[in-house]
């Protein structure tokens, strides 16, 4: 026990793929045969990859509806406040307070928060930003973002046993199969 | 194992020629090739041309910090502006560099929800150019309200008069568009590079063991923590695109509104009056489809040039791509031709001599120039891409798109000082002329705006590789060349 590297906890199996189709096959394998904590990597989306890793749709849209809902009423609020409750502003004997000029500025506000929910859910529902990563370590992991495709499967997966892994991993057609650690 | 290397079993039927597209991505190219060459152009060195345009254009922009402390430390009589013009060039530059913005994120937003896919090679840069774009119309708004240091009273924040901003002035919606879509703007620029910004620590982390002078040293280390702090973790993991991608599709659909509100709401400045040659109700369309306009001459003036000028860029952005720019530009530039015929038209039809009035006068009256400068320009230029050697032809292009910039300029000139130089009582006519310092400015805001471009082209990646990838055949698992197999 004198090297580090006994004390290394694994992260999971790495598998690598050289096109879209045959990481897009790999993954309905793994999704087939029960895994759940796993994931590819690619340097694009890849159509039809959320079906065959069995994903639900994206919940991002709540967080612009709620922004956006935030915008409008908190924008109309404001306007109100200021021009009518809090300091009255008469103007050529037009309502202090009117829904309709104050459209313009409660619409662009609408835009505004919806975006930085759009953005913001997106970061919370991926749990970004985040500074380490176990794959980041990794030097062949690295043409994840150039042109090469990766399944992960984590350790801490319930079914994960490593020789089976791997040999389900092998199976799916992948020509580098490599232990992660953490 | 499964043979990869031979998807020929495959055979999909060819389309007749007459349907023949020219592919988005020009001989074939892979997708790794697609990463090489736009990081290349943030990895190579400097090229020499790069140097003398930032020595150029950063000289240049210095021009605008001489023309604002001028008008800060002396006044605004330093300007043209006087009774009865009190709208010049300040409003005018506003005007065009918030529409030049515009193209930006139509490409980004608008194509991206029509599913054009030929925006994924142009979009970066084109929203690059929005935000500089923008950041240059922010400039002008700001110091034409006269005493600047009071510029915070634009926005809602509690001072010590107690007194909040006036919500139904179009001016202070104005405020709220403009930022809201500078804003927003960035969000989206910024959510789109991500990706890219990972490939590009993933690269500089590839060849940092390799590198071993210690300047480059250095230069890795630091371009490795930049790009690696701003694309924030990004693995490319699915479950993440899965989210990135509704967050980008919401995000266009958010700033599809936003980008025709904001020249809507630009346009309510003057719409909103009771000036004739300003109260019209047809100034929002027209005012959209004449940003447009400009801001796609304006993507093609500065992409035609890089295309030329880094390696492989011309088969990114291909001649199709040009050819589409140039219909678009057709399109918007018979919208702009169109209005200002109905203009003429509705001034004659409503019956009020003031707004009859104000249309002779800007054809026959002492701005005569103006008018007919802006007509050459906007209403007979684009209509020579109806050919298509002049939709093909880059050099040609680029001289058109210049004509459009100036004729767009042009435009705003005309909207802006000629209802106002005669309106309703001769006693209150008169003839606006800009100072040095209103040239100044203009022409600093150019050179800052090229500054920013420049520096973006050399540290950032200029085309959207992720995009981009996903658009060429190595990425549809459907396809032969994306590994399927029958």
């Amino acid at each position: 026990m004198d090297s580090l590297d006994d004390y290394q906890i694994p992260y999971g199996l790495m598998a690598e793929f050289d096109t879209p189709a045959d990481v897009l096959h790999a993954a309905e394998k793994v999704h087939a045969a029960g895994y759940t904590r796993w994931d590819t990597h690619t340097p694009f989306p890849i159509h039809g990859m959320d079906d065959a890793m069995g994903l639900k749709n994206s919940q991002v849209g709540w967080f612009t509806f709620i922004g956006g809902l935030c915008g409008f009423f908190g924008g109309m609020l404001m306007i109100w406040y200021m021009n009518s409750y809090d300091y009255g502003l008469p103007v050529g004997g037009k309502p202090n307070f009117s829904p309709f000029s104050s459209f313009p500025v409660a619409y662009e506000m609408t835009i505004l928060l919806g975006a930085f929910g759009s953005l913001g859910g997106m970061l919370f529902l991926n749990r970004l930003p985040r500074l380490h990563h176990p794959l980041l370590k990794n030097l062949r992991f690295a043409e994840a973002t150039h042109d090469k495709f990766y399944v992960v499967i984590e350790a801490d997966d319930p079914k994960y046993e490593e020789e089976e892994t791997r040999e389900l991993l092998k199976k799916t057609g992948s020509r580098h199969i490599e232990l992660v650690n953490e | 194992m499964a043979d990869h290397s031979a998807p020929s079993s495959v055979t999909i039927a060819p389309p007749p020629v007459e349907l023949e597209r020219e592919p988005l991505v020009a001989n074939q190219r892979s997708i790794g090739w697609l990463s090489d060459t736009v990081a290349n152009v943030i990895e190579d060195k400097t090229p020499r041309w790069w140097w003398i345009a930032i020595t150029i254009s950063g000289l240049t922009s210095l021009w605008l910090p001489l023309g604002l402390i001028y008008l800060i430390s002396t006044g605004v009589g330093v300007w043209g502006l006087n009774h009865p013009v009190a709208w010049g060039w300040a409003i005018v530059n506003f005007v065009w560099w918030i529409g030049i913005g515009h193209a930006g994120t139509l490409i980004s937003a608008i194509l991206f929800l029509l599913r054009q896919k030929w925006r994924t090679s142009i979009n970066r840069a084109a929203e690059a150019m929005t935000i500089f774009a923008v950041m240059c119309a922010g400039i002008f708004p700001g110091i034409h309200v006269g005493r600047v240091w009071f510029d915070w009273w634009l926005f809602p924040i509690p001072n010590a008069n107690s007194i909040w901003p006036q919500f139904r002035s179009p001016l202070l919606w104005d405020v709220f568009a403009v930022s809201t879509y500078f804003t927003v703007s960035v969000l989206f620029w910024y959510m789109g590079l991500i990706p890219d910004l990972a490939t590009m620590r993933d690269r500089f982390r590839k060849v940092a063991g390799k590198v071993a002078a210690p300047a480059a040293r250095l230069r890795n280390k630091v371009a490795q923590i930049f790009y690696g702090l701003f694309s924030l973790g990004w693995t490319g993991s699915n479950r993440h695109w899965r989210n990135y991608e509704k967050a980008y599709l919401l995000l266009a659909g958010l700033s599809t509104p936003l980008v025709l509100s904001v020249h809507s709401i630009v346009s309510f400045d003057f719409a909103v009056s009771q000036l004739p040659g300003w109260h019209t109700t047809i100034f929002p369309p027209y005012f959209v489809a004449g940003a447009v306009f400009s801001g796609f001459a304006m993507v093609m003036t500065l992409m035609i040039p890089l295309r030329a000028l880094y390696k492989g860029m011309d088969e990114i952005v291909t001649t199709r791509h040009l050819e589409l720019m140039c219909k678009v530009t057709l399109t918007t530039g018979s919208i702009v031709g169109y209005a200002y015929g109905m203009e003429f038209f509705i001034a004659y039809y409503s019956g009020n001599p003031y707004e009859l009035y104000a249309f002779k006068n800007r054809a026959f009256g002492d701005y005569y120039w103006s008018y007919w400068l802006m007509v050459s320009c906007n209403v007979i230029s684009p209509h020579l891409f109806w050919f298509k050697w002049c939709r093909t032809t880059p050099w040609f292009i680029w001289i058109v798109t210049i004509f459009v910039n100036i004729g767009m300029w042009m435009e705003r000139f005309v909207i802006v000082v000629t209802s106002l130089h005669n309106d309703y009582m001769p006693g209150n006519w008169g003839y606006y002329s800009p100072t040095w310092v209103d040239v100044c400015t203009y022409i600093g805001t150019m050179g800052f705006f090229m500054t920013l471009f420049l520096l973006f082209c050399r540290f950032l990646p200029l085309i959207a590789i992720a995009e981009v990838k996903g658009v060429t055949p190595f990425a549809d698992p459907h396809h032969p060349l994306g590994g399927a197999k029958q």
